[in-house]
């Protein structure tokens, strides 16, 4: 059948994460620590489940953890 | 001001807040310290802290302006100083919370993050009407569709469709379909609704759970679904 990245995507967007995930609120708290541990190259994770499945989820939380890895990322390398 | 998240209780997540709190470190230590102060010490840190404050405003706001072709440099930049401003009140009001589990600029830079998000997320959609009914589902069902897979990919389009319209809330339906299916921004829904993020992703959460239990119920669950596309 031929590929429909669209389509998947699509469902994605409806039907959300399979798996457990925190909240926006829990997301906030505990983002800063998430994005540091990505950077030190630790299990960001295991250390806070359910926040990759929310990112997943939540295009407006999944935006600011993009900006603040770049942010921290970039002064981390200056 | 913008709702900045709280910390509150999750109901979608079956994890726990860590609690822990972690020695810090000297130059966290030392934020800290001087905003907790008196006098000019605790102003000069107040000016310090607003300085980094619109540093991370403005870098978000960087990052979002080839989506915001129709706002001006100077707009942009009025933007980046409120979130400032909101961010600064929020980083205050919040000092206790910080833990030390990252850098206290980690901490703070995310309270300017959310703010500029959440600004230009509503500067975009200022004075749009907000697509509320499916409207893209003729869109959704016909992009790229191929004749070999086109009866297949129907059925699992009907499938959704009639779950949306079957075990869905009012509320969770329309909330669905201008989140997910019409891509409007949370923040610009939740405004229109006089509602919050995380309120609005609660509903959004809730009503993909009842989509992947019906679904699941009638044979379907999304890894089937994407093996027939």
């Amino acid at each position: 059948m031929t590929e429909r990245p669209d389509l998947k995507q699509a469902l994605v967007r409806l039907l959300g994460p399979a798996g457990p995930e925190v909240d926006c609120d829990r997301c906030f708290a505990e983002l800063d620590r998430y994005v540091e541990l990505e950077l030190a190259g630790a299990d960001a994770d295991a250390a806070v489940p359910g926040l990759r499945a929310h990112l997943d989820g939540c295009p407006a939380c999944r935006e600011e953890h993009e900006s603040l890895k770049a942010l921290v990322g970039g002064e981390q390398a200056l | 001001m913008s709702d900045v998240p709280a910390a509150s209780v999750v109901e979608v997540s079956t994890t726990r807040e860590s609690s822990t709190v972690a020695p810090l470190d000297l130059e966290s230590r030392r934020w800290l310290d001087d905003l907790k102060s008196v006098g000019t010490t605790r102003d000069e840190a107040v000016a310090r802290l607003h300085e980094l404050l619109l540093r991370a405003a403005r870098f978000e706001v960087a990052r979002r302006r080839p989506t915001l072709p129709h706002l001006r440099g100077g707009d942009l930049d009025d933007v980046a100083f409120e979130a400032a401003d909101d961010a600064l009140v929020g980083v205050l009001a919040r000092l206790d919370d910080f833990r030390g589990l990252s850098r206290f600029t980690t901490w703070a830079y995310k309270f300017a993050i959310f703010e500029a998000g959440v600004k230009l997320r509503r500067r975009a959609w200022q004075r749009r009407e907000l697509p509320l009914e499916p409207e893209s589902w003729s869109l959704f069902a016909s992009t790229g569709q191929s004749p070999a897979g086109g009866a297949e990919q129907q059925e699992l389009l009907l499938a959704l469709q009639r779950a949306i319209a079957v075990v869905l809330t009012p509320h969770q339906r329309q909330v669905l379909v201008a989140l997910a299916l019409n891509g409007i921004p949370i923040d610009v829904l939740a405004e229109r609704l006089g509602s919050n993020r995380n309120a609005l992703y609660k509903t959004l959460h809730d009503a993909r759970q009842k989509l992947r239990g019906h679904l699941a119920e009638n044979g379907l669950t999304l890894d089937m679904m994407e093996e027939e596309l």
